[in-house]
């Protein structure tokens, strides 16, 4: 009898490792281009699902910068009947509103959920979706360009036009500059080609420049620098890898923590929380990254300070 | 291919039959190479989706994102006509005057229609499923413009705009101006383009100003490829296969997007290199057919 007994306990231990192996996840992922910060934000959300202790199989689809391909995309995920969808960045994120909505959606790296018309507010986004928006902490940005720069006032900034993230980032950048006594000068370009002369006509024309998270103007960045350094005008960006090619400073975003970030909103979702109910997420941990040798070479003393609290630096 | 996979590339296929039409009609009818398809495709979308946004019944939206479409198209053929501009070049400025007003139509480079109905919604009220509905509509529509254009081409007016591709000096002789049937064609061509960029922005839930990028690559791919599986001919056979190039165009692109062979499978950053593949392929293999039937002949 206490064989049997035995026997069924190693069966039902069976069944229930085999049911826990049926308990895999497919997640599909769509993100419209390869570009390092989305990369990253993939990458972390794979990483980070796997440090929860979420077994999942990632389907992972990249639209290489084509609307058609994008809208096919949204086809081949409901195919996969995946039990999550990540979409990365604002064109997949629309798609996947439009097409999909039987299976939670969750967002990452898109700037204005609202604008983009993804979630009704950020705080109840309602539906299928959620997600988070890595719209850079603008104010605090300009407060730190005040901080090394007090007497700033004329904030010029270069970005795309055609670029919805950027432009929704001017926008904010005008509204708390306002707030700061700071005004802002622009200068647009259509392609990383227009980088160099955009940057040119700034010189003379503000005090600082100040760089959005902009595809076309950081692929472009080291023109930037070059004219910047040249003119002794002090150059600051969004994203750390820019601090790094010779911007003096940002309040960094860091997409591999956004991607971590976003995948413990997947835990939950995967655990049964609905996304509708699940308010949209920013990046809770803002460091400043300083680059010392820019600063140098673009005639500014950086406050001690504000050394002291850079948590990486470039000397 | 999975389903949703074959009915997803069917719909991109149906949808950019329209834009198909559209290249078929400068680049084979009137000799034209026009790049203003990558700026009146957003332009269409812009024009529908700014309209949709204001209040505007979808369907009626199409009209004038139709009509804004032609006079883009009128433009370039004007540059190139009354101007004597090069015909390529006057397309790439068009082409790049039409970013910036794209802009200034939506006010921003990416206008949302989540929420909003669109052409595709009404068809659900009628209780079409939703996954059978934008093949449905869009098949139909490509249909209607691609019977719409043959009955053209058998007027008068359709005559004469084959002569102008096909025999310039002849058609002056008869007495009809070139010059407005190039601007005739050309606007024709964007306006169909431009109904195209309108239905995309439909179906994708927003208009986005770079979201024309690559439509003349994919507009010749499907043209060429049509060709090569229907073979040239009468006209009627010729925008018959405009559409189908455009179908199995996106077919191949959904069957690229979902091979799998062993552990092998393309990886996403393949794709517009398999784009090439295709194009090479599809202007080859007529002329590997060619040869052997020589072959055979001799």
């Amino acid at each position: 009898m206490k064989r049997l007994t035995a026997l069924f306990a190693v069966v039902a231990l069976a069944l229930a490792a085999t049911s826990a192996l049926a308990q895999q996840k497919v997640v599909s992922i769509t993100q419209i281009v390869e570009h390092p910060a989305l990369d990253n934000t993939r990458k972390g959300f794979m990483d980070g699902l796997k440090e929860l202790g979420v077994d999942a199989k990632f389907n992972v689809h990249i639209a290489q910068g084509n609307a058609a391909t994008n809208v096919q995309i949204a086809g081949q995920m409901l195919d996969e009947k995946p039990h999550l969808v990540l979409a990365i960045a604002t064109p997949g994120a629309q798609v996947s509103a439009q097409k999909i909505k039987d299976i939670p959606v969750l967002f990452t790296a898109v700037s204005d959920p609202v604008g983009a018309g993804l979630v009704k507010s950020m705080d109840a986004p309602g539906g299928n979706l959620t997600g988070m928006t890595d719209m850079p902490p603008v104010a605090k940005q300009l407060e730190l360009i005040k901080t090394i720069l007090p007497k700033a006032a004329k904030i010029g900034i270069v970005y795309n036009a055609g670029e919805a993230n950027s432009v929704s980032q001017v926008n904010a950048v005008k509204a708390a500059g306002a707030k700061l006594g700071m005004s802002v000068v622009e200068a647009t370009v259509s392609n990383s080609g227009g980088v160099f002369q955009a940057a040119k006509s700034l010189v003379g024309a503000c005090d600082a420049v100040y760089i959005p998270l902009d595809n076309t103007v950081v692929s472009a960045f080291e023109s930037l620098v070059k004219i910047c350094e040249e003119n002794k005008l002090p150059l600051f960006s969004s994203d750390n890898e820019s601090v790094a090619k010779g911007s003096i400073a940002a309040l960094a975003l860091d997409y591999y923590a956004m991607g971590k970030q976003t995948a413990a909103m997947a835990k939950k979702i995967l655990d049964g929380t609905k996304p509708g109910a699940m308010p949209v997420e920013s990046l809770t941990n803002l460091d400043v990254h300083l680059n010392l040798k820019a600063a140098k070479a673009q005639g500014v003393t950086v406050p001690e300070d504000v050394v002291k609290k850079a948590v990486k630096k470039f000397e | 291919m999975s389903f949703y996979a074959f009915i997803g590339a069917l719909e991109q296929g149906f949808v950019f039959g329209l834009m198909v039409l559209g290249v078929y009609l400068t680049f084979r009818i009137l000799d034209f190479p026009d790049l203003t398809v990558d700026g009146s495709l957003p332009l269409g979308a812009a024009v529908s989706s700014v309209c949709i946004g204001a209040g505007l019944n979808p369907y009626l939206s199409l009209i004038p994102a139709t009509l804004a479409g032609f006079l883009a198209g009128a433009v370039t053929g004007i540059l190139n006509t009354r101007l004597k501009i090069l015909h390529l070049l006057s397309s790439i400025l068009t082409m790049i005057a039409l970013y910036s007003i794209n802009i200034r139509i939506m006010g921003k480079p990416n206008f949302t229609l989540l929420g909003k109905t669109t052409v595709l919604d009404s068809l659900a009220t009628l209780g079409l499923p939703s996954w059978m509905a934008a093949p449905a509509l869009f098949a139909l529509i490509t249909i209607l413009a691609a019977a719409t254009l043959i009955w053209f081409t058998r007027t008068q007016l359709g005559q004469a705009m084959l002569a102008t591709g096909d025999n310039p000096r002849m058609i002056t002789a008869l007495g009809v101006n070139t010059g407005s049937m190039i601007v005739l064609g050309v606007g024709l061509s964007n306006a169909l383009v431009a109904l195209c960029g309108a239905l995309v922005a439909q179906n994708q839930g927003s208009a986005d100003v770079n979201m024309g990028v690559g439509t003349i690559v994919a507009g010749l791919a499907s043209v060429i490829i049509g060709e090569t599986l229907l073979g040239k001919g009468s006209i009627t056979k010729m925008i018959l296969a405009a559409v189908t190039g455009s179908v199995v165009y996106r077919l191949a692109i959904a069957l690229a997007l979902s091979f799998k062979m062993g552990s092998f499978s393309f990886a996403p950053s393949d794709l517009n290199l398999i784009t090439a593949l295709i194009v090479v392929a599809a202007l080859t293999a007529p002329k590997l057919k060619g040869s052997r039937f020589w072959k055979a002949a001799a």
